[in-house]
């Protein structure tokens, strides 16, 4: 093919890059640079760096034609599957926990690839199988989720696993998913959440095992309930992350001013607990004016993967949309003691390459999802109604 | 109601309102998260930022610097360095790696299992890895990388002078409190007054930022003792040799300062090394010279003749038939170890130190005359120490008193005092009647003159002091406590040991003495607790010690020599 035609066919995906929704992940990421220079200020030029990456990788994804990203679809989520066994088999193991693979070369955590790998699989397959979908599809699916979900799950990490088996949800909602599934999973869930609260304490108790979730997990939901059972060892964390949010007042203490944080009693204050030392150096204003920009991103990126002129473009850029915001929610959350502390990052804020990456190249996927690839010989389908 | 998909490839009908469901849940969740972040900082708020200034500010206390003990020419007799202790989080260094744990161990100078051991031994969250480091030694550890270590500053206390002053000066705990001797019953003084600092802590628990004084240390007042460093290791000397030549259990010595009540010299054997602590022994630590009591026998006779001749019952010259050394009172006989003749004047009956003597001056006399006239020179009374467990002694009741009761009275049995009370009686006598208060303080003033008390008349004071002359002269119990070119005067005593009510053959040998005779200078008291080779007899065992020590003080305080004749230039001499 001709040069000239390339630089057409670019030129045209360029339409895809969404001024608005991009300006709204530069806000955050200028949010996050102000933020670490005041919790771990060494880090900051690394964080550029990052910053400088993950952007590229939302421009480029954005430019890559949603059809291709399909066709990657069932390899990255064999390739995403096969690397999760072989972490189980060979994974490195630190903190008790096996979830990093050494290739010799670099260390990979593929977990991390299929917080996207797992739900474009989905799309993927419900692309497939739009024309003759049935209930028993949404079973598949449910099982395609299923297996890197229990991998991961099995590493442990809790936090991720919520994240894969959320996109996957996701997909699986917005592909038409029974509600007759799933009223009686939210029921589970809600008995099982509303036993925690009121039989806590005994199950608490040590020596009580937990089905399915190792020790460590039953302590983190435990000391959620009542985080002064441990106030020196797993309640620290929260304890000291809700003093630092409380203590930031209205208009919070001042840039590099927060006590709690600065005097380092914010535990893991650059990565999953950075909110609480914006929530005391910003205030209830600094976190007001955080929320609103995640916000306009939600809403900017919803309205974006509703105009998807494709169906798994929809349910794909759907599913990112979604995902982010429940890391916003589920870290947001756990950081100010509503939830079990899970190691789920604050989306483009939280210091760490790997997470900024896949956010970015996830926020790229919805992007090109969004706008019609290069025509090819015209537009063909009809714009879907809203 | 439900929007249908219009695409004509989907056979399935979408609802689109699912994805709006899903935006709309997520707002909610956010309003969840604004209305938390509202709760913590809108409402909480106050309460949270207590919370986190209770997290990082912290009230430090800061030790004040403990006041020096120094004797009256101002040598040091406890002094106060500072230095520094290392602790341990035990739960905290065990997560550290072998090499961390290595590094620590070559810091303190300890193997790492030996630092094992420790951090095995001490409490769960909080135990002493080293205590009392120079602090340089400690200034790498301060700013020691993991958590888990730190660094107290504290002083130590450390005694110059040994074990001579041990019981006096006593000792400080562990934290620098007074727990015996001086050091306990002038604590308050001594200790001063901790400050307090506010500082900003990190978690860790290291001092971010050195803020301001709540309130300044007060460091604690220099005492300044009565005591004579010189004369109490003359005394502790003198002591320790005689214990050992007699093979005795205990001894103590006391000097005072006939002109000023000063107490001069209080030395007590056995004794401890106060800078040593490990494995005390409780009767190293007691300062028997004034803690315990005993029947003080034969040192009381000048007293009970002083009211003799106060009251123109006798005269020095008048002659006492001692019946060969017999008196029978009641049912008991009373009986004489070294005078065997006939008559004694009253002079002899001191010098010879006859009990059936002064059995039969003391029934001629009032009996509550006799109690009050004891009572005077200070017995049954607790001297005005600030020592802990001065001991006040014990009298019978002066209102029942049997003859036989003021026969035994006579010569110091039937009532029991320390060797301090009995040192600051003589303290009277020999200076001519008037009783000083006694002191542990240099006294840069003479003493008030309301606290002088007059006892004995001068003239009966000059005559018990020719009495007390002799018996340091040939043919007196104490010739052994004389001295070259001093005249001394003294008396000895000998008590029978009561153990359970019963006298045993056990015996407690002291002599109370001064010198020069002629214009005294220093009371010194001796004893010597159950002396066991040889003899027993206070002219034999304590007032060797007695020479001693005056031989070798007086000289060196530039006391003029008082005995005429050769030996005068022998006896400038320090001895020893």
């Amino acid at each position: 093919m001709k040069k000239a035609y390339w630089l057409a066919m670019i030129a045209h995906a360029m339409r895809r890059w969404d001024f608005p929704l991009i300006v709204c992940v530069l806000l955050l990421f200028a949010a996050g640079q102000v933020v670490l220079m005041s919790a771990s200020p060494e880090r900051v030029e690394t964080l550029w760096g990052h910053q400088a990456l993950a952007l590229t990788a939302l421009l480029t994804a954005a430019l890559v034609p949603f059809r291709w990203w399909l066709r990657l679809a069932l390899p990255l989520y064999l390739l995403g599957v096969l690397l999760l066994l072989a972490v189980l088999l060979f994974g490195e193991t630190t903190k008790g926990a096996t979830r990093w693979l050494d290739l010799g070369v670099v260390r990979i955590q593929p977990s991390e690839l299929m917080k996207l790998a797992a739900p474009m699989m989905l799309s993927w397959y419900f692309a497939l199988r739009r024309h003759s979908l049935a209930w028993w599809d949404h079973v598949v699916a449910l099982m395609l989720l299923a297996i890197p979900a229990i991998l991961i799950l099995k590493e442990p990490d809790l936090g991720t696993t919520i994240l894969v088996v959320a996109a996957g949800g996701f997909v699986l909602f917005f592909a038409g998913f029974s509600w007759r599934f799933i009223v009686p999973l939210v029921l589970v869930l809600a008995v099982g959440i509303g036993a925690l609260l009121v039989q806590g304490d005994r199950w608490c108790t040590p020596g009580v095992e937990w089905p399915m979730l190792h020790e460590y997990q039953k302590q983190r939901v435990c000391t959620l309930l009542d985080p002064h059972r441990d106030p020196l060892g797993k309640g620290f964390h929260t304890i000291q992350a809700t003093i630092a949010i409380g203590s930031g007042g209205a208009w919070g203490k001042g840039w590099r001013e927060g006590t709690q944080s600065q005097l380092s009693f914010v535990p893991e204050r650059h990565t999953d607990f950075i909110f609480a030392v914006l929530a005391e150096e910003f205030g209830f204003f600094g976190v007001a004016l955080l929320l609103s920009v995640y916000t306009a991103l939600l809403l900017r990126g919803a309205w974006l993967a509703i105009r998807s002129p494709s169906w798994p473009g929809m349910l794909l850029g759907g599913a990112v949309v979604g995902t982010t915001f429940v890391y916003v929610f589920v870290n947001v959350a756990m950081v100010s003691g509503m939830l079990p502390v899970v190691g789920v990052p604050l989306p483009f804020i939280s210091y760490g390459g790997t997470a900024l990456v896949t956010l970015a190249t996830g926020l790229g996927l919805l992007l090109s999802a969004a706008v019609r690839s290069a025509p090819r010989g015209g537009f063909s389908g009809q714009r879907r109604g809203i | 109601m439900e929007q249908r998909s219009i695409n004509p490839l989907l056979v399935l009908a979408i609802p689109v309102w699912r994805q709006r469901m899903v935006v709309f849940s997520l707002l909610c969740l956010f309003a969840i998260l604004v209305l938390r972040a509202a709760y913590l900082q809108g409402i909480q708020d106050e309460f949270l930022q207590q919370q986190g200034e209770a997290r990082y500010e912290r009230q430090i206390e800061v030790p004040a610097m403990r006041g020096r003990v120094l004797d009256r020419n101002g040598h040091i007799l406890a002094d106060s360095s500072p230095v520094a202790s290392i602790w341990a989080d035990p739960a905290k260094v065990r997560q550290w790696s072998h090499e961390d744990l290595s590094r620590l161990a070559r810091m303190l100078g300890m193997s790492t299992d030996e630092l094992g051991r420790r951090l095995e031994k001490g409490g769960r969250r909080f135990t002493y890895l080293r205590r009392h480091l120079p602090p340089d030694e400690a200034r790498p550890l301060m700013s020691w990388p993991q958590e888990g270590v730190g660094v107290v500053e504290e002083y130590l206390r450390f005694y110059p002078q040994g074990e001579a002053f041990a019981q006096l000066v006593g000792l400080v705990d562990v934290d620098g409190q007074g727990i015996e001797g001086l050091e306990a019953s002038l604590n308050s003084s001594l200790a001063g007054e901790s400050g307090k600092r506010l500082v900003v802590q990190d978690r860790r628990g290291r001092v971010v930022q050195d803020s301001v004084w709540v309130e300044r240390p007060r460091d604690g007042r220099d005492v300044v003792l009565s005591l004579d460093a010189r004369i109490q290791h003359i005394a502790f000397r003198a002591l320790e040799q005689a214990v050992a030549r007699h093979q005795a259990r205990a001894g103590g010595a006391v000097v005072i300062d006939v002109r000023t009540g000063e107490i001069l010299a209080l030395a007590n054997w056995p004794s401890y090394n106060p800078n040593r602590r490990t494995g005390l022994d409780l009767s190293e630590v007691r300062n028997r010279v004034v803690t315990d009591l005993y029947e003080p026998g034969s040192v009381m006779k000048p007293l009970l003749v002083a009211l003799a001749l106060e009251r123109g019952v006798v005269k020095p010259e008048t002659p006492i038939d001692i019946q060969g050394g017999i008196l029978r009172v009641g049912n008991h006989s009373i009986r004489d170890v070294h005078a065997t003749e006939r008559a004694l004047t009253v002079s002899q009956v001191i010098q010879k130190s006859s009990n059936v003597g002064v059995a039969k001056i003391a029934l001629g006399l009032d009996p509550k005359d006799l109690w009050r006239h004891y009572r005077a020179f200070g017995f049954g009374t607790r001297p005005d120490l600030p020592l802990p467990g001065v001991a006040a002694g014990r009298m019978l009741p002066p209102d029942s008193l049997k003859p036989i009761e003021v026969a035994t009275m006579a010569y110091g049995h039937g009532i029991s005092t320390s060797l301090l009370q009995l040192a600051h009686a003589y303290q009277a006598i020999a200076n001519d009647g008037v009783m000083l208060p006694l002191t542990l303080m240099r006294r840069d003033a003479p003493p008030p003159i309301d606290e002088m008390r007059r006892i004995l008349s001068p003239k009966t004071a000059r005559q018990v002091k020719a009495m007390m002359e002799l018996v340091t002269q040939p043919g007196g119990t104490a010739t052994r406590a004389a001295v070259n070119g001093y005249r001394t005067a003294g008396k000895t005593g000998t008590a029978h040991k009561l153990e359970n009510g019963r006298y045993v053959e056990k015996y407690l040998a002291s002599f109370v003495g001064y010198a020069p005779a002629s214009q005294p200078r220093l009371v010194v008291a001796v004893m010597i607790d159950e002396p066991k080779a040889k003899s027993y007899y206070g002219g034999a065992v304590a007032a060797p010690v007695f020479a001693e020590i005056v031989g070798q003080v007086l000289p060196s305080l530039g006391v003029a020599p008082d005995m005429p004749g050769p030996t005068v230039a022998a006896a400038q001499r320090p001895r020893g």
